[in-house]
């Protein structure tokens, strides 16, 4: 590696994956300037350029992880909670770095420094309630390296929910609009819609057609309505949905009916952005994206005849084109639950007994955090093993789904690349499977399942697919012209990769020779060398104007309830470092005349 | 058996943390290699040379045996923390008293305080013996702060009393005090043996679901969620004989409906409103 003066990078010879351009393995020159991806440097340009020689490596678009617990009040909640997370899992400081500690629930500059080390270089955090926007941005600010944008919390927030009711689509797209803008959000979660408000009394929803107390809203409407919403607005991301019932025995047939609702809205992704060539359409398909299907896949109809639902899930999928999963793995070992789920963490302590905390989010939403641990010798985790790696193996088109661990409710992010181990070799499922009980296979299909994913089908999984559903293609997940120079170098041949040397695969995985960030080195062989700092994306969208007033004097109105006044409500950009607002301009939302 | 001895230089300020003192550490090393071990003082990193004299002088240079290795700590060591932690074998002596983490996590061997012992002694200890003579302070073969597994093999004896959180998380091994307790001994215990020679103040097992609790005097103020069972003469815990009259409690029904915890009790129930009889 020559030392680098100037701002060019090539990285030679490598294999490279990069599914979105359709390049399989081949062997091609990247080249990075300023860092974004270029055809060509010109020869006094490739003289001072820093130079990675990638002959007999695999060379992929730096990860993407579309949903991960990294930021905001609960992953805080959890750090404060888990002092024992913290007390063997310490990183000292370095010239260039900070000490940190957490193995669930590590503290931002760890988590930076780990996903950077891993081959990471993008990263959304999942859940961020409105009210905890500040506090989510704070922490994003604090964390290095990543570039990263947060999904807010709207599926039981009471002015949707009452716009919902009245039918009034258009004024919820109004308020989810100044929401998003107002909050710095990227898209639109949606959690275990209409059953958090009734948690706020001890009760729950448990179907889909079920009004909730006082606002007597379903959760179809919400999701529908939530879905519509974001596609009249046109924002980068479709919905993203954690379903009704989750954790419980059984849900599969609930989340399978919740991924039909928004089956018949057309997903349009309107963001003005300059979009980085790609062979495949890198505009998003789907019109809902199911988070951690693992935790909506449960089959039997108690913890006694429990077994995996992924089957019936899995047939759904497969058969449409709305919907992209991601598969929320358990790799075993401790956990965190965090959720804004607030009665499935109940439900979880009931079971383990654990300390747990909840909290009502004012009028928005809630959340739950618990200790958990997935032991090889439980039968519930082994087969909840088995099933996170099912979804992934038995969804026939790998473009319908997004390797997660839900970090850190299925297990930690660090074990990514033992998940990826297990997705392409049969020999480390088998191997697993003997080790923990026996339900993993007896009462999940993958004992049966010979799928061995490619490395290009884990370029699909960890980097196209996830941009592209998070609608981040445009910069993200792949390697064309005008792409982000995010790199990872693998000290993987694929000519030689042997399949049977599991522990090697996934020590290969977890170390990427490189990790390049915007054409520059932020880490050579997990150890990190450069700290940038990373982007903050958020959506701008923007509805009619006169709506925007009409919804905006009942917003007013709407905050004698609220402990904070209206003026303090807004996040205001300076609390973002290198913000980077995506404008969403939808004529037709822009032109919304009142009914 | 090779005797190592460390004489403290003088009063120490800030805390030393000095998990590098520890038998099978020791054992093999010249005086120099001792000497040039590193222990923390607030963030400066100082050769354990800064703080003690070190006396090879009874020690046999051949003997590189962990087992046989024998630390004799002479002088105030109250403000040194975390001695013996980790440690699988040999033997430490401690004249005075200890600082913190005195044996925390230690898996062998054994050491013996003639004085008092600071907090968090013998955490998440694993096995061997840790023999404190004069007092134990918080959180004594306790679990680490927020985890609820804790000590699960080995002995800690004291001779003296100790206070809050003695034997928090335990699940296995046994603590043996010759004094009083104060509040939360045996908080979320799941195995193992907590003997309490003296009387205890309150939340005695708070949330325990198994393993054993036994206090020959008083408990000042008792958890609600036990029940008394039955009263038994002259019960044996292993090889612990109690003399004697015991009522026996289960508990804490406060964690669940089927809780494994067994809690003996001989001296009247000062406040016994706040137990639950069947």
């Amino acid at each position: 590696m020559a030392a680098a003066t100037n701002n060019t990078t090539i990285i030679r010879n490598g294999h490279v994956f990069d599914p979105l351009n359709e390049i399989n393995g081949d062997i091609k020159d990247i080249f990075i300037k300023d860092g974004k991806v270029v055809s060509s440097l010109t020869s006094a340009e490739q003289r001072d350029a820093t130079i990675i020689d990638a002959t007999g490596k695999t060379v992929m678009p730096g990860g993407v992880d579309s949903h991960s617990h990294v930021a905001g009040a609960k992953v805080n909640a959890g750090r404060l909670m888990r002092p024992e997370d913290h007390y063997k899992s310490v990183r000292t400081r370095t010239a260039l770095t900070h000490s940190g500690s957490g193995y669930t629930v590590p503290s931002v500059y760890k988590q930076g420094y780990d996903y950077a080390a891993m081959g990471y270089t993008t990263v959304f955090e999942a859940a961020m309630p409105p009210l905890e926007a500040r506090h989510t941005h704070e922490e994003m600010r604090s964390t290095p390296i990543l570039d990263m944008g947060a999904y807010l919390v709207l599926g039981n927030n009471w002015f949707v929910m009452r716009c919902l009711k009245e039918g009034d689509v258009e004024k919820a797209a109004a308020y989810v609009a100044w929401m998003m803008r107002t909050h710095k959000a990227y898209g639109i979660k949606c959690v275990n819609p209409a059953g958090v408000e009734n948690w706020g009394w001890a009760k729950n929803v448990h179907g889909l057609d079920e009004p909730n107390i006082h606002f007597e809203v379903t959760s179809r409407e919400i999701i529908h309505g939530l879905a519509e919403v974001n596609e009249l607005l046109g924002l980068p991301m479709s919905l993203h949905l954690h379903t009704n019932n989750l954790g419980h025995p059984g849900n599969w047939e609930i989340t399978r009916d919740s991924l039909a609702i928004p089956s018949d809205i057309k997903p349009s992704q309107k963001t003005q952005v300059e979009w980085a060539e790609t062979k495949m359409n890198s505009r998003r398909k789907q019109s809902v994206y199911l988070a951690h299907a693992q935790f909506s896949a449960f089959g039997g109809s108690s913890w006694r005849d429990f077994q995996s639902g992924v089957a019936g899930l899995v047939d759904y999928v497969n058969k449409s084109d709305h919907v992209v999963i991601d598969n929320g793995a358990v790799p075993f070992g401790p956990a965190t639950a965090m959720t804004g789920d607030g009665p499935a963490i109940h439900d979880l302590y009931m079971l383990s007994g654990q300390k747990w905390s909840n909290t009502d989010v004012e009028m928005e939403c809630g959340s739950g955090v618990i200790p958990f641990v997935y032991l090889k010798s439980s039968p519930i985790s082994s087969i909840q093993w088995a099933m996170g790696l099912e979804l992934l193996l038995l969804i026939n088109d790998p473009w319908k789904t997004i390797m997660t661990t839900d970090h850190p409710n299925g297990g930690v992010f660090t074990e990514y690349p033992q998940v990826m181990t297990w997705l392409m070799s049969k020999k480390a499922r088998d191997d697993t499977a003997k080790e923990c009980h026996k339900w993993a296979y007896d009462k999940s299909s993958l004992g049966g399942v010979d799928r061995q994913m490619s490395l290009y089908e884990m370029a699909i999984l960890t980097r196209a697919n996830p941009a592209r559903t998070i609608g981040m293609a445009h910069r993200k997940g792949h390697l064309g012209i005008g792409a982000d120079g995010d790199v990872t170098v693998y000290d993987i041949d694929p000519c030689k990769l042997n399949l049977n040397d599991t522990a090697a695969l996934t020590a290969r995985l977890a170390r990427p020779d490189f990790t390049v960030k915007d054409g520059r080195i932020v880490a050579r062989k997990g150890e990190i060398v450069a700290v940038p700092e990373g982007r903050r994306y958020y959506c701008r969208p923007y509805v009619d104007d006169a709506l925007e007033k009409e919804m905006l004097s009942d917003v007013k109105d709407w905050f004698k309830y609220y402990t904070v006044g209206f003026a303090n409500y807004p996040v205001p950009e300076k609390y973002l470092k290198n913000p980077v607002a995506i404008p969403v301009h939808n004529a037709e939302a822009e032109a919304l005349a009142r009914r | 058996m090779a005797e190592i001895i460390l004489r403290c230089k003088g009063s120490i300020g800030i805390m030393v943390e000095a998990e590098v003192i520890r038998p099978d550490l020791f054992a093999g090393k010249k005086k120099e290699e001792i000497e040039e071990l590193l222990v923390w003082q607030g963030p400066k990193p100082l050769p354990l040379s800064e703080f003690f004299d070190v006396d090879v002088s009874r020690a046999i240079p051949s003997d590189t045996r962990p087992e046989e290795a024998n630390i004799l700590i002479e002088g105030d060591v109250s403000r040194v923390k975390r001695i013996g932690q980790g440690m699988k074998d040999g033997r430490i002596e401690i004249c005075g008293c200890a600082g913190m983490h005195l044996g925390a996590e230690m898996a062998g061997g054994s050491i013996l305080v003639r004085g008092d012992a600071g907090s968090w002694a013998g955490m998440g200890m694993l096995g061997g013996m840790l023999h404190i003579l004069g007092n134990g302070a918080d959180h004594v073969g306790s679990a680490y702060r927020g985890s609820w597994r804790g000590m699960t093999g080995g002995e800690i004896q004291i001779g003296g009393s100790a206070r809050s959180q003695l034997g928090g998380g335990l699940a296995g091994g046994r603590i043996l005090v010759a004094g009083n307790v104060e509040n939360f001994c045996g908080i979320r215990q799941s195995g193992g043996l907590i003997l309490v020679k003296g009387s205890a103040l309150r939340g005695v097992g708070t949330e325990m679901n198994g393993g054993t609790i036994a206090v020959c005097k008083a408990i000042k103020q008792f958890s609600p969620g036990f029940v008394e069972t039955s009263r038994e003469e002259n019960v044996l815990l292993g090889e612990v004989q109690l003399e004697g009259w015991f009522g026996k409690f289960t508990g804490d029904y406060a964690l669940g409906k089927n809780p494994k915890g067994r809690l003996y009790c001989q001296g009247g129930l000062e406040d016994a409103g706040n137990a639950q009889f069947r």
